[in-house]
Order: structure tokens, then sequence, then C-alpha cells
């Protein structure tokens, strides 16, 4: 009661400035969310009090405060001591459980429950934009990620350069997009709406401009952005494919009017070149140095 | 010949840094000549340069930091200016300049600002809490602080001569491959990081040996001031920890230079290993730097509350705990890489177990005060901003160590918020602390304490003002080293964060006039009795500063106070408990320039490297052999004090004490 | 002022230990009789140095372990290993680390002609080593098994180059020893010197007994017996 009372009160003192993680628009978030909450609840109720105990010893024990008794003895206190240190374990035991498990039930990998299966999207970060792939549906978007809302989706999660972060704040669960691996990150939109997205690891010169926009639609309007999109535009191959590994920045979304099967994993299998890194060579290298010597 | 140098490595296109780095190139230039007309030369070949006292190095470590932490703070401020402007528009720093301001400002602030400052007061604090003349590897120490120099050096050269890295502060690969950043760049990381490594290492093991096995008699574990161990264990701590990192940083060089494969997208490279590396060693990093910080509130908080610091013991076992934990948490810095429910709370409890130790010293100082007399000089102002500002890091860095809350806010502005807040509000405070408490140690004299204390007020109200708004942007999503933005609910936020990056320095220019007034003014603030703060350990029991022989005679230790419990004997008896000791001659290591040849070696090999001017290389090296055999063939290693200089420095300190007592006052 | 300080109860520390002075011959470095004397400081401080360095080798074999697999099409540990070569190396390391231990004994002894001989045996003995091993890794180069075909490889060289490489500097560091030696006599610091030196020819063979199992007869253990 008292958790869930001061829960609800940090909630409300700081929904005044609308926090987008504090302000979930699916079940993964507002897991997340509430774990977050809870933790700090638990933790402030001993931080505040620890914090106020400073600064009244603090105060109240200046030298200049006749009342106040002068103890130099007071070095040891077995008592104390048992206190002093069963507190903190305590504090910690119970936030070490809430972790525990959290961390399990959320999962980034762990199937959402829900009456349908899940829609199947691929993601793949580039250099700097990223692609995602409806492969059930042979549709693929660049820096827009459309889903039905109230259905979950489950993505699989690679990135063709460096490291990025798929993150979508109200959505929930971060997560890493690594070359050569898969990640995987099961998120759900409860109503429909746009949501920010973006890269949350930094991935060079380009990385501010990777943030994209997650419309989450009625079921209705997605099958009719799938039709939208499958009549407009070239499809994804392996060669249109090789023109995205170039690096590029603030990429307007557009769609692929198809995809080649099994690209995805072909990208993860790496049998397709990885991001060729900058064309340009930068003003430092541009004596003698081949910029990229693995390549090939 | 000239390697991958030429005219075209000066960054004519990026006229900030260059304006920046000619600034400071000519500043030194300016400072050289001037040092040169003045003659000051050889006296600071001789007393400084050369130099293998302990005391001397350590001040040295805390300049370089002191210097450093300005260049780290201007990119602070830059950032904090661009991201204030970078709303809806590019800013006034391209991506590529904000990319190496962030990644130089990370770098600076860990390994040039907060290593040098508390190596250096570790330096010098160290031999004179343990009773004894100097480390048990002076000449070894000297090199070691000249390695860490020239790493910093080399680190600023960037700014002039091509460019820094653009990849964050942790260099991660694949983008620090020579695909993704072909630059020099991350070179100029890897090899400043790699030279001042090794400085760092040396100094680990010196410390290690001089706490372990040079004491003064009697001074058994339990008697070691609480500062000597938490050096012990950061020091600990890095000879085990950076051998990682520098077989991480060799393996990415290996990568870049001869085309390896360890971090690589192709060829089976895998580059989560350089992570959980780099972790490896970077999460004890976090307290190699804080233990020695809570060391300089553990002594400066019973010195201001004039009472015995409460539960030793469980300051030594918290110290102890948190130096062994610190090597099983490393995974809580990527929980976001997807490894599942078992492996991500193993680490997350890990990691909050660390709170219970750390809680534990916040607890013990707490009732240090309690019962005391506590006067409020700027130590203990840091102190007591310390525990504030530390108790809130420390439950954000609770909160993040739990996997479920850091999917929500890994890598956002509200980790940058959390780290600040433990590393500006634990290391950075402690520093400062230390810095106040020790300065008339070292010189003389004290520190002008208004404009401390006005230095202290503009910090730590700056801190909340430039932090408290990233606390907020995590929550609302904001991720960290965007270079622009366009989310209009992000940019209040970061105009305050902006002001309060102005309100930190206006502190750090209070802390300039600090040092200025105070040596304007030292006739004022002279301190004549050697202990100006009514101190209880050794360093307070020698002349201010010390004579290069610290004790002329070693001091028999009788327990965890020893000079206070002599004061306190010494008040009753009405005179100084031990009567004039016969002086003898005391033997002291000779200088050496060892240091600092090496230091210019490794400057001139670490350039030759970045520029791949191989025979300079050669040449380098070459003369680094040179040298070592040089310094092993010398068959002078000692100087003589004679028994007549040990006398009347020894005699001129027993005067000064016998003079507080005649007055009736220890302070 | 400061009465009930006057009064208060010594800390809770004993006093009774400050009896026990010791003279400083005795000292241990525990506290009891002050610092501990040079040849014992020094032989710790080398043996931190050791102890950091076993760190550095074995974040290089947990590289290897990471990427013992990672052959990228390449060839593979079976398939590059010859035994014949590693067993004279090890037998080469091991001889030079007697002789380096005959070394010990003869400057105890002080005879300096057998102090140089024996330094010279070990000198000629890690030399072969480290041809063998430059031979080794120029015929994996030859026939296209060099660092830079497979992460496999790459942290092969590594790992072993690296202690090549600490060989080597043992090396010089070695003939640096013999003139100083000759130069300088047994004086003191010479062989405070000499005694670090001992102790870093022996941590680079038991470093180099962990490459040879792990790596070598590991590697070329059959693939259905490797995990």
């Amino acid at each position: 009661m008292i958790r869930a009372g001061c829960g609800t009160a940090i909630a409300a003192s700081l929904s005044g400035c609308h926090l987008a993680v504090l302000s979930p628009a699916g079940p993964v978030a507002a897991g997340d969310g509430m774990v977050m909450i809870d933790s700090l609840a638990i933790m402030l109720a001993i931080v505040v009090p620890t914090i106020a105990a400073t600064l009244a010893v603090a105060w109240w024990f200046r030298a200049s405060n006749g009342r106040a008794r002068y103890r130099p003895a007071f070095a040891y206190s077995g008592r104390v001591e048992l206190i002093v240190w069963s507190i903190p374990a305590l504090v910690i035991f119970f936030l070490g459980g809430v972790a525990w498990i959290s961390a399990h039930k959320l999962d980034p990998a762990r199937p959402l429950p829900a009456s349908v299966p899940p829609l199947e999207i691929q993601v793949v970060s580039l250099d700097w934009k990223w692609l995602f792939i409806y492969p059930k549906q042979s549709v693929a978007s660049i820096n827009r990620l459309v889903v039905p809302a109230g259905v979950p989706f489950h993505l699989r999660i690679t990135s063709a350069s460096v490291y990025n972060v798929f993150f979508v704040p109200r959505l929930g669960s971060e997560i890493y997009a690594m070359y050569g691996m898969t990640t995987q990150l099961n998120l759900e939109a409860d109503e429909p709406g746009t949501y920010l997205g973006l890269s949350a690891h930094f991935s060079g010169d380009g990385f501010p401009g990777m943030s994209f926009d997650v419309d989450a639609v009625q079921s209705a309007q997605f099958a009719r952005w799938l039709i939208r999109a499958r009549s407009a535009g070239r499809p994804l191959d392996a060669r249109s494919y090789r023109s995205l590994l170039q690096q590029s920045e603030n990429v307007k979304p557009y769609t692929y009017s198809g995809v080649e099967s099994g690209l995805f994993d072909s990208i993860v299998r790496g049998e397709l070149p990885p991001g060729s890194g900058p064309t340009r060579p930068t003003p430092a290298t541009a004596t003698s140095r081949e910029s990229s010597r693995h390549v090939g | 010949m000239w390697g991958r140098l030429s005219w075209q490595a000066i960054p004519f296109h990026e006229p900030i840094a260059l304006i920046a780095g000619g600034f400071v190139f000519a500043a030194l230039g300016a400072l050289l000549v001037w040092v040169a007309l003045k003659g000051y030369v050889p006296y600071l070949w001789r007393e400084w340069i050369t130099s293998v006292d302990h005391k001397r190095i350590g001040i040295m470590y805390v300049a370089l930091a002191l210097v450093m932490l300005l260049r780290g703070f201007s990119d602070a401020l830059m950032m904090r200016a661009q991201q204030a402007v970078a709303f809806h528009a590019p800013g006034f720093l391209p991506p590529a300049h904000y990319d190496q301001i962030f990644t130089a400002h990370g770098t600076i602030m860990i390994f040039f600002v907060a290593m040098p400052f508390v190596i250096g007061l570790m330096n010098f604090v160290v031999p004179l809490q343990l009773g004894v003349r100097d480390v048990a590897f002076p000449t070894l120490n000297s090199v070691g602080f000249w390695l860490t120099a020239a790493g910093a050096l080399l680190i600023n050269v960037s700014l002039v001569v091509g460019e820094f890295a653009r990849t964050g502060w942790l260099a991660f690969p694949p983008l620090s491959e020579i695909t993704y950043s072909p630059g020099v760049g991350v070179d100029y990381y890897l090899w400043s990081l790699q030279i001042s490594g090794i400085g760092t290492l040396m100094t680990g093991i010196n410390m290690v040996t001089t706490i372990l096995k040079v004491r003064a008699p009697g001074m058994s574990y339990m008697r070691m001031p609480i500062f000597c161990w938490t050096s012990l264990a950061s020091s600990l701590l890095i000879v085990a920890a950076f051998p990682i990192l520098t077989a991480a940083l060799g393996m990415l060089l290996l990568d870049r230079y001869l085309g390896f494969h360890f971090f690589t997208n192709l060829a089976g490279g895998n580059s989560m290993m350089f992570m959980n590396l780099i972790w490896a060693w970077g999460h004890p990093e976090v307290y190699i730097l804080a233990l020695p910080a809570f060391g300089v509130f553990s002594e400066v908080v019973p010195t201001f509350s004039g009472k015995a610091l409460f539960g030793r013991r469980s300051m030594v076992v918290a110290t102890l705990a948190i130096c062994i934990l610190s090597f099983t948490v490393w995974l809580h810095h990527f929980f976001t890489m997807g490894a599942g429910g078992n492996v991500n709370g193993f680490f997350g409890v890990a990691s909050m177990i660390i709170a219970v130790p750390t809680g534990v010293k916040v607890f013990n100082w707490l009732f240090t005060m309690y019962g005391g007399r506590i006067r409020y000089d700027s130590p203990m102002l840091w102190s007591i901003g310390f525990m504030v500002t530390f108790v809130i890091g420390g439950m954000t860095g609770v909160l993040l160590a739990s996997p479920a809350a850091d999917f929500l806010l890994h890598n956002s502005l509200f980790l940058v918020a959390h780290f600040h807040n433990v590393i500006i509000g634990a290391v950075l405070f402690g520093g400062f602390a230390g810095y106040t408490y020790w300065f008339p140690k070292a010189f003389g004299f004290r520190l002008d304490e208004t404009l401390g204390k006005a230095a202290f007020w503009c910090w730590f109200i700056g801190f909340y003002v430039a932090f408290g708004p990233l606390y907020v942007l995590g929550l609302e999503g904001m991720t960290r080293r965007m270079q622009h933005y366009d989310r209009p609910e992000w940019h209040p936020w970061l105009l305050v964060a902006g002001a309060g990056a102005l309100i930190i320095l206006c502190g750090i220019a209070l802390q300039v006039a600090q040092l200025v007034v105070s040596i304007r003014d030292r006739a004022r603030l002279r301190d004549c009795t050697g202990d100006p703060w009514d101190g209880r350990s050794l360093e307070w029991a020698t002349a201010s500063p010390p004579p290069v022989f610290n004790f002329a005679v070693l001091p028999r230790v009788a327990g965890p106070e020893p000079l206070w419990d002599l004061k306190r004997r010494a008040r009753e008896l009405g005179h100084l408990v031990t009567a004039e000791p016969p002086y003898q001659p005391i033997e002291m290591p000779r200088n050496s320039a060892t240091g600092f040849i090496t230091a210019f070696l490794a400057v001139v090999t670490g350039f030759s490297l970045i520029w791949h001017i191989w025979w300079l290389v050669i040449v380098g090296l070459a003369g680094a052999y040179l040298t070592f055999v040089v310094f092993a063939w010398r068959d002078l290693v000692e100087n003589i004090v004679p028994a007549d200089e040990v006398a009347q420095l020894d005699r001129a300190n027993r005067a000064a004490r016998a003079a507080t007592l005649g007055s009736g006052l220890l302070r | 002022m400061n009465t009930e300080a006057l009064r208060a109860p010594p800390a809770a520390y004993p006093r009774h230990e400050a009896a026990k002075a010791v003279t400083a011959s005795e000292a241990t470095g525990h506290g009891i009789g002050g610092p501990a004397p040079k040849r014992i400081i020094v032989g710790y401080g080398f043996w931190i140095f050791l102890l950091s360095d076993v760190i550095l080798f074995s974040a290089l074999f947990a590289a290897y372990a990471v990427l013992f697999k990672n052959t990228a099409g390449g060839p593979s540990a079976q398939q590059l290993f010859d035994l014949r070569n590693v067993a004279v190396e090890t037998g080469c390391l091991l001889a030079s680390t007697f002789a380096c231990a005959m070394a010990s004994l003869a400057v105890s002894e002080r005879s300096m002609k057998w102090t140089q001989l024996a330094l010279l045996a070990t000198g000629v003995l890690g030399v072969s080593f480290v041809l063998l091993e430059a031979h080794e890794f120029t015929g994996l180069i030859a026939q296209g098994a060099g660092p830079t075909r497979s992460a496999f490889l790459s942290s092969f060289f590594t790992l072993v180059g690296c202690h090549g490489a600490h060989v080597t500097a043992g090396l010089i560091w070695l003939g640096t020893m013999m003139a100083q030696f000759r130069a300088k006599g047994f004086r003191e610091d010479i062989r405070l010197r000499f005694l670090c030196f001992t102790l870093f020819w022996h941590a680079l063979d038991i470093i180099w007994v962990a490459i040879f199992s792990l790596v070598y007869l590991v590697g070329t253990l059959p693939p259905q017996m490797l995990p």
C-alpha cells in the first residue's frame, strides 16, 4: 500500500512534464516503468531520511552550538554497527528481489501474452538509418515503423555496421543492434499514436539523425498501409540493399514494395558485406592509407 | 619521411579547435619563455622535474589534474552550449567536431583529471600518514608521473595536429575500427591511454608495495589511517584492472595497425568481447577513483568533527568488500545486449550489493559527526556536500542496476546524470576536499577560506542545476551524444543545464582566484604550526611543508590516531611527550631525470606511431633502452642529509609544536 | 576545554603493542619494526608487477578462448599446430630456466666465470626459443595462415607473440645484466636486479606452460574431444 502510494506520488509529481518513459504506451514500458518507480520508492524511503539526518546532525553538532553534547569517545558501538550494516542490506535484499524477478519477467526476448500471434518484424541498423523488414508481408520501410495497435510485435534486430540501440521510449526496453548477431525484443502499443524512436548508442557523425517515428495504427489502417507500400517504389533485394550500406544522414522515410526472402538472415550470417564506412577520406587520412582494409 | 603527417593534418576546417589548441600551446609557450627569462629553469629542473620526492610528485600530479580539468571543462561548456542551441538547428559545432569534443571530455576527465587527482593525493599523503620517508620506488614514481603527463600532452596535441577520436570515451569497436574511423583520432586515443596506463600501473605497483611493506614501526594494519586503506584498495584494483585495459586497447591497436580481427565485423571478430574486456577494467576503475575519495572524507570528517572515525573496522571491511565486488558487476553496463534473465539478474543483484558497504560508509561518516564539534572549514563543506549528493547518485545507480529499469534508461541522459552525480559528487568533491585540506601541508600556507566556500557553493548549486535537468531529460527519452535534436520538450531543460554549467564555471573561476589570492596573501595564511586543522594522523606531525625526509626519526605508532594521542598527552603533561632524539644523517634517493626523459621519448614514440613515422619509432625505442641502461649504470643512488641539517629542521618543528602547547591551544 | 576528551578512555584500540619495539633488522613490513629491508621491498614490488603481467596474459587467454572457433573458413588449430616444433621450443625454454637457476647459484657463490657462463647459456637457449617461434610464425604466414586470416589466428599470434615479445625483452635485459655484472661486480643493487630477472624468467616459463597446454595441446586434440 505504502509503496503504491509513494509510487503514485512520484509519478504524479513528475507527470507534469510529460516524461516519455513514465507515460508508457505499451505493456513493456509500463512494466519497466513500474520497476523503476517501485525501486525508486523503496530507496527514497531510506535515502530521504539519510539526507535529512546528515543535514540535521551536521547542523546540530556545529562547534558553535553550546547545547550539543560533545562525545569524542563515541567511535564504536556494536549496536549501531549492526543497524548500519543491516539497513542497507535489507533494502538491497528487497530491491535485489525486485530486480531478479523483473529481469526475468521483462526479459526482452520473452513473448508477450496475447490471443493473436505477434507480428514479425526484422530490424537492421545502418549508417545512419533504420531498415524495418516485414518478412511475412514482404514489405520494408526505412526510418518509419508502422505497427497495428493492440497487437504484439516481435523484433529481430541486427546491425549492418557499427553498434546501435533500438529504443522507443514510450514502448519500452531498448536493445542493442550488433553486426553478425540478432537480439530479440517483444513490444506492443496499446493505443494508436505516433511515438518517437531513436538509436540510443552513438554510432558516428550521422547518429543524431537516426530518430524515427513509430506509427501505431488501427488494424484496418495497417492493412491499407501494407497495400500502399506494396504498390509503390521498388523492391528490396541484395542489390538495392548494397546501396543502403553507404553512409547517409537524415534519410526521409520511404518504403520498399517487396523484400527478397531470406535477406535478413543473409545479413546476419555475413553473406552480404557490412557497411562501407566513410567513403571520403578525412583530411588526416588523405595520404597513402586506404580507408578500409578489411573489405574484400 | 613523415608518414601520414602533412600540412593537411592541421585542422584549418575546424577553426574552434585550432584556435583553442593554438591558444593552449601559445599560453604554454609563453609560460615556458617566462620561466626561461626569469631564470627559473635550473630551479624547476632541480626541485621539480627531476625530483623523486613523493611530495613533489604528488603536487605535480594534482597540478596536472587541475590544468586538465580546465581543458575537460571547456569541452563540457562547448557541449552544453551546442545542445542549448542545437534545437532544430545545426548549432555551432559540426558533428565531426562535436563528436571529438565529447570523446575528449570523457577521456580527459577520467584519465587525466580524476586519475591524476586521486593518485596525486595518494602520492603526497600516504608516505606521510604511514610515517615513512618515501614510497617504495621513488624513481619509478617519477617515471609513472611523467608518463601520465606524456599521455596528457599527446591528447592535447590532437587539438592542433590531426584530430581526436569521434567514438565516445571508450572507443567501442566496430566504430573505432579502421573501416569506420580511418583517421588518426582513435590512434591518438589509444596511444595516449597506453602510455599513461603504463604510468598508472607503475604507480599502482609502487603504492601497493609501499603500503604493505614500508610503514613506520608499530603501524599495524588496523592502525593505518583509512585513507591508506582506501589507497591500498585502489592500488590493488589498478594492478588487477589496468592490465585488462592495456590488453583490450592493445588488441584494438593490432586490429587498426596490422589488420588483425579481434573486434572487426569480418573474419570472425567479436566486438562484444571488447565490451566485456573494457568494462572488466571500467567498473573497477570507478572504484579506483571513488575509494581514495572516500578515504579523504574519512580523514576530513573526523578532523573537523574533533572525533575519531566511527566504526574503523567497518570502514576497512567495507573498503575491501567494495574492492572485491567491483570485479563482479561489469555486465551491468550492457544489460541491453539481451543476455537473458539469469545473467542480467545476477549482475543486477551483484551491482546492488555494492551499495551495502557503500551505505555503511555513509552511515559511519554520519555517526562520526554525531557527538562531534563540527567546524565548517571548506574541506568539511565539500564533505557534507558529498554526502548529500553521493546518496542521490548512489540511489540512481542502484536504480540503473535493476535490469528492467535500465531497459528504459540505458545510455540516456539519466545515465549521464548518474555518473556525473557520483564522479563529481564523490571523486571531484573528494579531490577538492583533499586539495584544500592538505594544501597547507604541501605549501606552508592555507587557501583563502572565503573564496573557497564561495567556490564550493557554486559547484554544489551548479551541479544540481546542470545535472538535475539531465535526469529529467533521460526520463524524457533523450539519449546521450546528440549533436542536434528536434524535440521541443527537451529544449528548456538543456537551457537550464547550460546555465548550471555556467554556475560551475563561476566555481572554477573562484578556485583560480582562490589560488592566486592565497599565493599573494601567503604571509597572512601562513601555517607555522604544521597542524593547521588540529589533525589526528601523522602527516600533521611534520612541519608545513615537510622537510625532504619527512620525519627526522621514524615515529613509533601505538594507535590509529598517533598524533592525536601525542597531542593529548602533551596537553596533560604541559610539554612535548618525546625528548629530542639523537639526530643522524639521513639517506634520501637522488634526483633522476629518467622519468622526464622517458616521457619525452614516449611522446616522440607515440606521436610517430600515430603518424606512421616508423624510423622515429625506432629512434624513440632505442632512446628508451639507452635511458634504461644509463639509469641502471648509475653508481650513486642516494644523497646524505647531514645530521646538522636534520637537527636544525626538526628543532624548528619541535619549537613550533611547543609554542602551540605553551599557548594552551593546539589550534 | 576538552575536559571530556582528556578523561575519555582511549578509543577502541589496544595500547600494549607499543611496547613491542623491534629493531629494524628484524623488520617484516607488518608495521612492527618499520619499513622492510630493500631486498624484500624490491622482490615484493616485482612480484606485484608479475601478477599484473599474469592478468595481461589472462586477458589474452580469454580472447583466445572466445575466438578459438572463429576461423572464418580458414585453417583451425588442429590443422596448423606442429607439436614437434613446440616440444623443442619448450625444451629450450625449460633448459634456459635451469641455466638461469644455475646462474643464481653462481651469483650466490660470487663466481663471475660461472655466472657469465650460465647467463650465456640462458641467453643462447632463450634466443633459440625466439628463433624457433619466429620460424613457426613465418611458416604459418607463408601458408596463408597469418594473423589477418581470421580472428582465431589473430588471437593465437597475439597470445603467443606477446609471450615471445616478453622473452625478447627478457633477453635484452639479460644482455644488460651480464654487462652489469662484468662492469659492477656483485654489488647489492645488481644482485637485487638479477633476483628480479630470475623471477621474470621463471614467470615466463609458467606462462609458457599454460600456452603449451591450453593452446598447443588442447588445440591439437581431435575436434570431438573439444567442448
